[in-house]
Parts: structure tokens; sequence; C-alpha cells
């Protein structure tokens, strides 16, 4: 993990010394590398674009898994379950596409694709982190004389933490994928990479790009995995 | 029945609301410039506000079902109605596309309409015939002609043979993809399932096929297909290419492999042991109950990969668009490269529509089938 | 009958049953006692063969079970066991029809034993066939477990903790039953438990082994009376020794002529219900029902060896 994210560092500081590993698949004497933008600065502008989407999503998907799992936001809880199973089958693209009429090219739509789909992971994983507490404990709190809210913030959400970071997870590395996406609407992203590397038949672009999101794609998941580990050792 | 306030209700009157004050439809000179905004005439208006406000209040479930569904037949006839009217007058090249206010008047309805199938709770029979009867109306609606005037049905008038083609081939990469997959994924899982040494090493190289960004893992399969179809003999005379419909299956396929595998594997897994202790205790052969215990318990698992697959699937297979492999795909882009929106929703709706309807039909399946077996005695 | 004769299994070059003989009479029950790791489940799933000897022989009716396909041996051997192992996605009757449509019997035949055999466990064919094993208790959950075993008409039957997930009263009823149905059938039955009084109740014969090694084969009051080893003794429990001896005993086996008062006990109340009773009641002498008294003098000459 630590040599895969080395490796990564290295090439976004210097790309041009890896030529040598992806001139092999270029022909016609095409560059190797890609240079019109410099991939470090795609690299920023991908993740800046996941990072807020993901905080976005989190935010939002959190809140409004308490709320309806709090008494006075019950009448809202089947329709929110169906909401976001049917959601789910949403394909992301769609939902990209669909943005552009609303926000233009750019990477406004892309930012709304990625919150909204991300909501979905989030939210799900809420509800069933909140929801799927033994009784035993939602019952040893009450009887402990905890108000509603210290339930909340003392027993319910810290148990539920492992769940919610594994939904941040799906929804981290899902966002990182579709971001790719992206580039179509012009949102600038690594996906300009594979973009450029389809157009010119560059097989060298096309491969650098993927394994830049890769790489990352693989830090995030084993990073949350992790946190969820660490979360979970803390409640046992 | 009371005066009682419903609060989703109360929401879904909101979105409602708010998408009657915005324009309904936009009246466009041609098919890429913006329009002018076209509301609704005002005694519909006034019915739908009626629809919303009434929702606001507790009434039976059923009728919130027949409030939903009236006000989106509304919504859609009336979109209809106003191309129609819109487009009696106009040049051939003008469009009336549907606006903001439609797809809130949409969302307001489905929502109203959702809510009240889920609280009514049906009975799986019912949910069966609910889904075959929404299905119903949309090809009855789409086949009257009614819609004909709308700028996406125009479109589809227009390029009619393509979206036939271009919809088999998204049905192909997506069911097509999906048999592969278990074609592979099932004997895979059966047999990471009888040798626990090779999990590890299986599932790491399924799971960071996985992370491989989908355009990436489409774009790397071009460069493989052309190499096989001009090094393999008898590749190219198969119809393999670099370009085209097989890397975009075989990117489809790679994905779903971890789906398919680890679900295998999990369904084998949950059987309890001592069923299968005892099955081979009564004189069953390994194959017996592979077939007469395990794949039957572990059924609901598999039927639940297939379900991920598929609506993976069919939305993944957009991109395919991208590459040169056909499929609903190929109309998003040539829209967004086009700007032209009528063109990316002829390609994004039916793809949406046909992963809503696989993934509702296949969790009626999963649940039908949980009733029948459950996993433990 | 059953030979075991000289049965190793070794996992790793270390014995888990180690050189174990012994032989089960056509009828009888054997009852294989032990604590956890003593082997006796190994050995018990060796006998058909889902466990393979490292070496030895294990023979019924004078076979050797070596020369046969194991699936073909398993289907003439009734298998039971703990947590019953029932088709959760078979129906009462299909799960009880499993060895019957292995062997290809006709189907009217295997409607008719389903039948037979729900009777025979009391349970009503018409209600019980076609519910799912979810719907039933723990306790007919058990019984049809059995039923499954018993449905191909085996010779053997091989139980493994048969009663090991069943409540106290309900297991009281469900030994008694299987006493009084391997009676009437004449199957000859091998038995894991971890519970000597469950073994003292159902043996014709019990084996008591440790760390695979089979420590004493024997009936049970010759098991109580010279137990073999500390370990058969420890096993035993020495506070239990008396009692256990006095549950063999039907009461009115001892019975004498002579006079008591009170209630009567049933005929086949066991010495051990007569001391209770005795102690309860304060009486010296109890009747036994069709003549006979049990006196306490005479009861104590029993529970000792």
């Amino acid at each position: 993990m630590a040599a895969a994210g080395l490796f990564l560092l290295a090439f976004l500081a210097s790309p041009g010394s890896f030529s040598w590993l992806f001139a092999p698949m270029t022909r016609n004497g095409a560059p190797a590398i890609y240079t019109q933008t410099p991939l470090w600065s795609l690299t920023l502008s991908h993740l800046t674009l996941v990072a807020v989407a993901v905080a976005a999503s989190t935010l939002v998907a959190l809140v409004l898994g308490v709320l309806v799992t709090r008494p006075s936001g019950r009448e809202f809880l089947p329709l929110a379950r169906t909401i976001t199973s049917v959601g789910q089958t949403f394909p992301p693209v769609a939902v990209l596409a669909l943005a552009v009429p609303v926000m233009g090219f750019g990477a406004g739509p892309t930012l709304v694709a990625l919150f909204l789909y991300g909501l979905l992971p989030v939210f799900e994983n809420t509800l069933a982190g909140l929801t799927n507490q033994p009784a035993q404990i939602r019952e040893a709190a009450r009887g402990m004389g905890l108000t509603p809210a210290q339930r909340l913030w003392q027993v319910d959400l810290p148990l539920a933490l492992p769940v919610i970071l594994t939904g941040m997870r799906l929804t981290a590395v899902i966002s990182l994928g579709t971001a790719t996406i992206g580039s179509t609407v012009a949102a600038r992203t690594l996906g300009e990479v594979i973009i450029a590397g389809l157009l010119s038949s560059n097989t060298a672009f096309v491969l650098q790009g993927g394994m830049v999101v890769g790489i990352i794609a693989v830090m995030i998941h084993e990073g949350f995995q992790a946190l969820a580990r660490l979360a979970s050792r803390r409640t046992g | 029945m009371t005066l009682r306030a419903d609060r989703p209700g109360l929401l879904f009157a909101l979105i409602g609301l708010a998408g009657l004050v915005l324009p309904l439809v936009q009246f466009k000179p041609n098919r890429i410039v913006p329009g002018e905004g076209v509301g609704l005439p005002l005694p519909l208006t006034a019915l739908l506000a009626l629809i919303l406000l009434a929702g606001c209040l507790h009434w039976p479930h059923i009728w919130r079902l027949a409030g939903g569904l009236a006000g989106l037949g509304t919504v859609v006839l009336t979109l209809g109605g106003t191309a129609r009217m819109l487009m009696d007058q106009a040049p051939d090249l003008a469009r009336v596309a549907p606006a903001a206010g439609f797809w809130l008047l949409l969302l307001a309805f489905s929502l109203m309409l959702t809510d009240a199938v889920t609280r009514l709770r049906p009975s799986l029979r019912w949910r069966w015939l609910m889904l075959a009867g929404v299905v119903g109306l949309v090809v009855l609606v789409l086949t009257t002609g009614w819609l004909d005037q709308v700028s996406v049905m125009r479109e589809y008038a227009a390029r009619r043979d393509a979206f036939l083609r271009e919809g088999a081939a998204h049905l192909f990469l997506a069911f097509g993809s999906l048999g592969l997959a278990l074609l592979v994924g099932l004997p895979l899982g059966v047999a990471i399932h009888q040798s626990p040494a090779a999990r590890g090493p299986v599932l790491s190289v399924l799971n960071i096929l996985q992370t491989i960004p989908s355009l990436a893992l489409f774009g790397i399969m071009i460069p493989i297909f052309g190499w096989i179809a001009a090094n393999v003999p008898g590749a190219a005379q198969a119809g393999i290419a670099g370009i085209g419909v097989f890397p975009a299956l075989v990117a489809l396929f790679l994905y779903s492999l971890l789906p398919v595998v680890s679900n295998t594997l999990t369904g084998l897994s949950g059987v309890s042991p001592a069923t299968q202790d005892a099955a081979l205790g009564l004189g069953l052969t390994r194959w017996q109950v592979l077939a007469w215990v395990l794949v039957p318990l572990a059924l609901p698992v598999l039927l639940a990969a297939i379900r991920i697959v598929l609506v993976q699937n069919i939305g993944l297979a957009v991109i395919a668009g991208l590459i040169g492999g056909g499929g609903f795909g190929t109309f998003v882009f040539q829209g967004l490269n086009q700007t032209a929106m009528d063109l990316v929703l002829l390609g994004a709706l039916p793809t949406i529509g046909m992963a809503l309807v696989a993934g509702i039909a296949l969790d009626l399946l999963v649940q039908s089938l949980n009733r029948h077996t459950p996993r433990s005695a | 009958m059953i030979q075991i004769q000289h049965l190793t299994k070794r996992y790793d070059g270390k014995p888990v049953v180690d050189d174990v003989s012994l032989t089960v009479e056509r009828g009888q029950i054997a009852a294989l006692v032990g604590t956890s790791g003593s082997g006796k489940t190994t050995l018990l799933r060796m006998i058909n063969r889902l466990v393979m000897p490292t070496s030895g022989h294990v023979l019924i009716d004078g076979q050797d079970t070596g020369g046969i396909a194991p699936h073909l041996l398993r289907r003439r051997i009734g298998y039971a066991i703990q947590g019953h192992g029932l088709f959760p996605h078979r129906t009462v009757g299909q799960n009880i029809a499993t060895v019957p449509r292995l062997l290809r019997w006709p189907a009217d035949e295997i409607r008719a034993r389903v039948d037979e055999l729900l009777t025979l466990f009391q349970l009503d064919p018409d209600a019980f066939r076609d519910r799912m094993p979810h719907e039933l208790s723990g306790g007919q959950q058990q019984r049809i477990g059995v039923a499954r075993a018993l449905a191909a008409k085996p010779d053997v039957l091989l139980m493994d903790e048969p009663f090991g997930a069943l409540d106290p009263v309900i297991r009281a009823k469900a030994q008694a039953d299987l006493r009084q149905i391997q009676r009437q059938l004449g199957t000859t039955l091998v038995l894991v438990t971890h519970d000597m009084t469950e073994a003292i109740l159902l043996g014709d014969q019990i084996a008591v082994m440790d760390q695979g090694r089979l420590l004493q084969y024997a009936p049970p009051a010759e098991i109580l009376r010279a137990p073999a080893t500390p370990f058969v003794e420890a096993l035993i429990g020495p506070d239990m020794r008396p009692f256990h001896l006095l549950s063999l005993t039907p009461a009115f086996r001892i019975a004498t002529e002579g006079h008591a008062t009170g209630t009567p006990i049933p005929r086949d109340a066991t010495l051990r219900d007569a001391l209770a009773e005795c102690l309860w009641s304060g009486r010296d002498a109890l009747p036994v029902e069709g003549g006979g008294v049990v006196t306490l003098t005479a009861l104590r000459e029993r529970a000792a060896p």
C-alpha cells in the first residue's frame, strides 16, 4: 500500500521520468505522457471535486438519516427507504448527463451528480446503523436516563460510525470513478487524460489516467476500511 | 378522516407547487438554442394544485395512490397536449422540450405515488401487478402518439431505426455481460468455496478490477482487442475488433465478476454446516449436495448478485457509447457533444427506465424467493 | 451388528481416534461418552465414512464397509445430528423422503413411508407433511430429523448429540420415545453424547473415550460399579453414582411381599424415583402398582456396588 502511494507521488511529481514505462504502448511516435495539463493539477482538481461532493453528501445524508429516525421524522422513514433503493438504480452517467441541462457544462453538473448519487450509500448506511442497534442497548441508555439528544450523540452515532464509514467508502470510490466521466461534460478531472487517449488512440494516456485513479481508489478503499476497523475496535 | 396534516404530503406539495410556478415546457426555435418557457393552462394548474394540497391531509392510502396516478397522468398528457398545440403553428425545426416545471411535477407525483404504495404495503402479487401496470401505461401513452410532438419523441422519430438498434445493443451489452459473468463467476465462486486457500487471491484481484474507473477499463479493452484481432488467427473473421461491441462487453463482464463470485461464496457459506453434514451423512454425493441443498439455499443471494450486476451494467453500458460500443450511451454522448439535450434525454431516459424496471423486478423476485426458502430452519 | 476393529484416525500424525475396537450387537444401543475432543464424534463419523479411517476396519453384519462407495454405504445407515440439519427449503415430507428418493423407491411407497414415520413419532401426517421445518418447534424438528434418518429402514442408526439443542423437559420425552422406537424397530444404534446421564439412560453398552482412546466399554451397571480409570469415575461424578445405579432398575424388579401405605408408584418407575418418593414422603416402604412393596432397605442395598 505504502509502495503504491510512493509510486503515485513520484509519478505525479515527475511524470516525464516514467515515459519508458508507457512508451511501449504508443504508436507512430505519439507522446507517452499526457502533457496538455500537468497530471498533478488534474489529480488535485479531481480529488477536490470528489472531496467536496463526498463531504456535502455525507453531511446532508447524515442529517437526513438522523431526522427520519427521530420520532418526529418517522413518517418519512418508509418513503426514505424506498427512495434510496430506487435511487441507486439510477445510472450515475445518466444522472450526470441529466444535470447538464440544469447546470450547463463544467464542474457544476459533475459536482451535482456526484453529490446526488453519493447521498444514497451514506444515507442507507446511516439508516442501517441507527435502526439496527440491539434493543438492549437502546433500553439500557433509556434506563440510565439519557435524553434523546444524549442518546443520539453518546450512543447511537458512535455505535453506527463503522457502518456510516462503510457508506462513505462506497460513496468515495463510486465518486472517484464517476468523476472521470465528468470530463465528457468539461469538468477538469483525470478523465481528460483517458478521453484524450481514446480520441487519439493512445493507450498510454488511457492507462496512465486509469492507473492514477485506480491507485487512489484502492488507497481510499483501504483507508476507509482501516478507519471503520478502528471505529469498530473502539466499540468492540 | 380528520384534518390532520400529512408531512410527507406537505413536502410533495412544496415540490409540486414549485413545479407549477416554473414553466412546464421550453419552446425553442430549434433543438440547440434556449427558448421561452410556457406554463400550464390555468384550469389544469388549479386541478394539480388541488391534488397537491389535498395530499397534505390524511386520506386513506388508496386515495393518495389515485391522486398520485391522476397527477402523473395529467402532467404527462398536458405535456403532450401543450407540445401539439405549440407545434401546430411552429416551423418544423422548433422544439418543445420538457422544462423544470414538468420535471418537478413529475417528481412530486411520483413521490406521492411511491409513498402511497410504500404505506399500502401491498402483497407481492399486487406489487408485480403494479409494476406491470405502470410499464403497460407508459407503453400505451407512447404508442398512442399523444407525446409525438415533444422534443424527445421528435428525436426518436428522426432516429427510429438507430434507437431500436442501440436499444438492442444496450440490452445485449447488459444481459450478455451478465450471462458471461454467471458462466464464469458461478463455477469460480463454487471453486473458491471448496478451496478456501484460493479465496483471498481471487477476491483481491476482482476487487482491484472494480476500482479501475469504468472509463479507463473500457479504454484499455480497445488496444487489447485490437491486438487480438490482428494477431489471433480467425479472431477478426469472428467479428472481434478493437472498436465495437466486444471491448465493451468484456469490460462490463469484468466489472460483474466480483458481485457474482463474492455473492456465490456468501450464499454457499451461509448454508448451515449441520445441513450440509446431514446431507452428506444421508448419502448424498458431493454433486447432489451442491444441486439439492447448496444452490437452492444460496439462490436468494445469487439473485441479489444478478440484481446488482444487471442494474450496474445497464448503467455502465452507457459508457460504451463513448468507445463506439453502441447502446443508448451513443445518444447521450452525441447529445452532449452537440449540446442537444433532447438527444441526451433520448439516451438517458430509456436507460433509467430499464434500470428501474430491472431493479424493481429483481427485488420482487428476491423477496418471493426469500419467502419460499428461509435461509435456516 | 457393528464390529469396529483397531480403528485409528490421525490428523497430521496426531491420533484423534487411537486403535479403538468394539462390537455393538444387533438391536443394541451403544452410547459413546466423553468430553469434547475425546474423539467420540470422529469415531461415529468413521462408521459411515464421513471421516476416512487412517487404519483399521468397520464391519457391518460382517461386511467390511471400506469396500462400499461411501455415499451408497451412508444410504444404508441412518444419520441424525444435533440441530437436526433439516433442509430448510424442503417440506417435512420431502425431508423425510430424502433417502428413499435417493434409493428410487416408487412414489406411493415413499408417501406411505412418510406417513408411517410421522405417525410413529406422534405427528399427524396431514397436519405436518407439507409444513416447512422452520414452522415447527425444536422438539418437532428433532423428531423429524430422526424420522428422516430412519426413512429407508436402516439396520444401523448413528446419532450425534441428537438431543443437545432441546430443553430438559422435551429432552426427557424425546429420550424415552427414542428408546421405545428403537426397541420396536430393532435398530442397532450408536449414539454420541457428552452427558453420562443420557448414556446410562439409553445405552445397553457405554463406551467411555478420552483423548482418542477407548477407556472402558461395558454395560452401564459395570461402568458404575467398576469404573476402569479415575477419568471414568470423574465422568460419572462420585456424587451421582448411587442415583445412576438406582436409575437402571425398574421398581417391580425388586418388589417383595409386604404391606405399605400411601400412593403406589408405577410399575416401571425406576428405583431412583422410588428413593426420591421415600425421602419426600417420609416413608420406609412404598407400594408398587400391581402388587408388592419396595423398601428403603432394599433400595440402600441396590445403591452400592
